[in-house]
């Protein structure tokens, strides 16, 4: 008796989540598209997402694609299929494990550090001072956020990726003496315009999930510190799970729009 | 205790009432702050102060009652028209509530960001708001680099800024050692002398209420339990009231 109840507050407390987060996604394109614009802002957090992300982001590109092909390679090979590996790679990492892995690295970086700020932010009063100063934070604050990172993220992972290809571009070049202008005219050739488009399209909703639920949490932190703590964490788990389900509905569409 | 008939109120409240589920804390708190002068409000933790002070600066919505400011009932508000309404409030918050990515010059300067102000006046305002309160050196620290007195006279400065006509203080000196919190109370009695300002402080501490205090209101069980000047309300013996002069 005690589970079941426990289980439906549970369920009850998820649902009132989503319903406030639907509520506070609603209030966002409200205030993104009502004067003033804190275009000075956005242009701040752009610079700090997108500059301060390059680092972890072409890091992890290159390794995922030093890596991918490394394990490809010697199955390939097994086939006698050896030189469709820039296709594969390109194929494969521009599709979708670029954009899945460097959103979740960004989700890491990006949502929970939003969290952490905001949350600060709440719980020491700086977004009531803002209020009553006669500033309107959920624009100053939320809606620059989200916009930098659902611009940003598209380019972090077109630079992503173009590092990942990097990296096993490097590889074919050591392991399969293929030079680059041919690993790289091979790649161009692979990659059509149903590749690349629903994968430029998923990742702004990507940045978009990340930068909202960062907010959401962290907007709405309570609990002192304690509650900081939570907000980072919890952006981090709401984003991944929430990419994942844009993941799984964006390529969906693609099915039907692209036949992949 | 100094007459205020022939002077008008900058704020009345009347019947404020504001519960969370089943505690009721505030039980149609009534007050009047006039102009110019320094109005006390003292109770006990939990009593409802700061839940009164948010619902004043629209934080908070109040359940019921009635709240006005400069004659504008502050229930009947659109949004824009209250954000004009804040910048003639100052606001100090009890932690200071620094922007903590911004350096002290831009802390002052974030009021004023939608104000068509030229660079140079509003380098010279700044300047000025933060040479009153003593911190002009201070220009380009990061709220990191203040200690605890030098962030609530910055506070004080960002909240000078607009040149307020009311000034709210919640609890400015808690957290502060004695003689900083005594540089604080002397400070706020000369902002109000310098500015002309209205100021209600909320506070715990009984020498800051004595020295700065033109009236006081004790704020019990969500009522204006009692009210008077800091002598009138030692001298009552009722035995809530004496509880806070002990």
């Amino acid at each position: 008796m005690a589970i079941s109840l426990k289980i439906s507050k549970n369920i009850q407390s998820f649902l009132l989540e989503i319903g406030e987060l639907t509520y506070f996604a609603k209030r966002f394109f409200k205030e993104a598209f009502t004067r003033p614009f804190e275009f000075k802002e956005l242009l701040r957090q752009c610079f700090n997402m997108g500059n301060r992300s390059l680092l972890l982001v072409g890091v992890t590109g290159f390794i995922l694609g030093l890596v991918f092909t490394l394990q490809s390679r010697p199955t390939l090979m097994e086939f006698g299929a050896a030189s469709w590996m820039p296709s594969m790679v390109s194929i494969s990492i521009v599709r979708e494990i670029g954009p899945v892995i460097i959103a979740l690295i960004c989700a890491g970086k990006i949502s929970s550090g939003i969290g952490a700020e905001l949350g600060s932010m709440r719980v020491t009063e700086q977004i009531d001072a803002m209020e009553v100063s006669g500033t309107n934070p959920f624009k100053y604050l939320v809606v620059t956020r989200i916009m930098a990172a659902t611009l940003m993220l598209p380019l972090l992972i077109i630079f992503g990726d173009a590092i990942a290809l990097v990296g096993s571009a490097l590889i074919e070049n050591l392991k399969g003496d293929v030079s680059f202008l041919l690993y790289f005219n091979k790649v161009i050739e692979a990659l059509k315009f149903s590749d690349v488009i629903p994968a430029t399209t998923k990742s702004f909703l990507f940045g978009f999930a990340i930068g909202l639920v960062g907010c959401f949490k962290g907007y709405n932190c309570k609990k002192g510190t304690v509650g900081v703590g939570e907000a980072s964490n919890s952006a981090v788990v709401y984003a991944s799970m929430l990419l994942f389900i844009i993941d799984f509905i964006a390529v969906f569409i693609s099915d039907i729009f692209f036949e992949i | 205790m100094k007459t205020t008939k022939n002077i008008k109120p900058v704020l009345k409240i009347k019947d404020l009432k504001k519960s969370f589920g089943d505690n009721h804390v505030l039980n149609g708190f009534s007050m009047e702050l006039f102009e110019g002068e320094n109005l006390v409000i003292m109770g006990k933790s939990g009593s409802g102060k700061s839940v009164m002070i948010k619902c004043l600066v629209g934080l908070m919505q109040p359940d019921s009652g009635f709240i006005e400011i400069e004659g504008r009932n502050l229930t009947d508000l659109k949004q824009q028209e209250l954000n004009i309404l804040r910048t003639e409030i100052g606001f100090l918050f009890q932690g200071s509530a620094l922007y903590d990515s911004m350096t002290v010059r831009e802390n002052l300067e974030f009021p004023l960001r939608k104000q068509k102000i030229n660079a140079i006046d509003l380098e010279n305002l700044v300047v000025e708001t933060l040479d009153s309160v003593g911190l002009k050196s201070a220009i380009d620290l990061m709220p990191e680099e203040l200690s605890g007195g030098m962030k609530r006279r910055v506070a004080l400065a960002r909240a000078l800024i607009l040149k307020p006509k009311i000034i709210i203080y919640d609890e400015p000196t808690t957290g502060l050692d004695p003689i900083t919190a005594k540089e604080i109370i002397e400070l706020m009695k000369d902002i109000q002398l310098k500015y002309r300002t209205s100021s209600l402080i909320i506070t715990h501490d009984i020498d800051c209420a004595r020295v700065i205090s033109n009236r006081m209101i004790l704020l019990i069980d969500g009522i204006n339990y009692a009210e008077g000047t800091f002598n009138e309300l030692l001298a009552n013996k009722d035995k809530k009231i004496q509880a806070f002069f002990k």
